[in-house]
């Protein structure tokens, strides 16, 4: 790979997103940022070299936004990108579903349990108390917290397995 | 003021001064989970403030910093409510019930509002202020249906806090703009919303929700007039930024 802007030859979009694979969420390291839904949009200015990445918080206090973002910038200049503009936006409110499913496989590897596909924004409160347990794949589980160690995790009891496990809260 | 400046400093100062009173809960609370939930909102609030300062930014209004750390009391626009001291966790669990089921069904109705850049924050925060709300109810259900010296504090916080909770819903000179051009619904449709929304989780309780047209609500709050409270509050969250305003952090 040349890194010298003059000789650089533009990469593909789909380049671009393989890149972005090694950026990591800072605080669950198996999953991408790509795989989180968090990167909205690439676009590339043929004209320039210069790539455009779009992200969007989790949750609205989310504090590792600066950290992803300088995340991003770093990887694309390290490949040799001649320059990077990231901006986060509200555009797309972020959602659980826009988790793909390879999230949801990394989210295991955590040992967090990936959120249910809620399909559509559901507003029934009891929807929020399940989960499936990611030690025993157990369905006898309860709501204890739906508040954990970070802003996006609830706090579950498995009643199979007896034991705590955190989940990815769906929203 | 200009309908969306004032409905934004509304929203935003309630967010700030409630995620900073909740975050005095850090260490105290009954049990390490309330603990951690408290910090947790506390958080999401001080988040969502961060957004709605950003909108007014966008406006024209000074920098987020700037607008949250250097004002004094009388140019802040929270309801009086936010602002009280923690008190013991009777009151404070209270009073986030009762706010935050304001909180959920106006930025619902935010997600419709003409004015876009706010529809777009409100789609976001109304996710997640259905765990403050899924939060508030099983504390109140579960103290509320508790041993009788539960259901008696429950109670008596209850009664005491819905005259400063009536005072979320009180209106400024631009609510008339703010519901003509579509900005959002207005305090009146949120109140009787609200009222139903808090009755329903109530009803499954032992406890009582007093007739509100017989509460006199405490107003003020909107219009910059506030309780002792505030402004040592103001001056204890902006003790390092004042410092050194221009420090880069």
């Amino acid at each position: 790979m040349q890194n010298e802007a003059n000789s650089f030859q533009l990469p593909a979009k789909s380049q671009i997103l393989e890149w972005l694979q090694a950026v990591k969420d800072p605080e669950i390291p198996t999953i991408s940022l790509v795989d989180l839904g968090v990167i909205r949009a690439v676009e590339l200015d043929e004209a320039t070299g210069k790539v455009y990445v779009q992200l969007t918080p989790t949750f609205a206090g989310c504090p590792a936004m600066d950290y992803m973002k300088r995340d991003v910038e770093r990887t694309l200049l390290s490949h040799g990108v001649p320059a990077v503009e990231v901006e986060i936006s509200l555009r797309e409110a972020w959602s659980s579903d826009m988790l793909t499913d390879a999230g949801r496989e990394a989210l295991r590897q955590h040992k967090l349990s990936p959120p249910p596909v809620l399909g559509n924004q559901v507003l029934d409160l009891d929807f929020l108390e399940y989960a499936e347990c990611p030690n025993c794949q157990g369905h006898n589980t309860e709501l204890r917290t739906p508040f954990g160690a970070t802003l996006c995790r609830a706090v579950h009891y498995c009643h199979d397995c007896r034991q705590l496990f955190e989940q990815f809260k769906p929203i | 003021m200009d309908p969306k400046l004032d409905l934004l400093y509304r929203l935003a100062d309630d967010q700030l001064i409630l995620g900073h009173r909740n975050s005095e809960w850090n260490g105290l609370g009954p049990i390490l989970e309330e603990d951690i939930a408290f910090s947790s909102m506390a958080q999401d609030k001080l988040g969502h403030s961060l957004q709605l300062y950003g909108l007014l930014h966008q406006l024209g209004e000074a920098e987020p910093d700037t607008v949250a750390f250097t004002r004094n009391a009388p140019q802040f626009h929270c309801c009086q409510l936010v602002e009280l001291p923690i008190g013991g966790y009777d009151f404070s669990l209270t009073r986030h019930f009762l706010f935050d089921h304001a909180e959920l069904l106006r930025f619902e109705a935010l997600a419709g509002s003409s004015y876009e850049p706010l529809a777009q924050v409100a789609r976001k925060l109304r996710g997640e202020l259905k765990y403050h709300v899924l939060h508030a109810n099983t504390w109140m259900k579960r103290l509320g249906t508790a041993t009788e010296e539960a259901i008696e504090r429950m109670q008596r916080a209850l009664n005491e806090t819905l005259p400063y909770a009536l005072g979320i819903f009180e209106k400024t000179g631009a609510e008339a703009d703010i519901i003509s051009s579509g900005l959002f619904i207005g305090e009146d449709e949120l109140k009787s919303r609200w009222q139903e929304s808090i009755a329903r989780v109530l009803s499954q309780t032992a406890l009582e929700l007093p007739e509100l047209q017989t509460i006199t609500p405490v107003l003020g709050g909107r219009q910059g007039q506030h309780t002792p409270h505030l402004q040592p509050l103001l001056d204890e969250m902006a003790e390092v930024f004042r410092l050194d305003p221009t420090a880069d952090w």
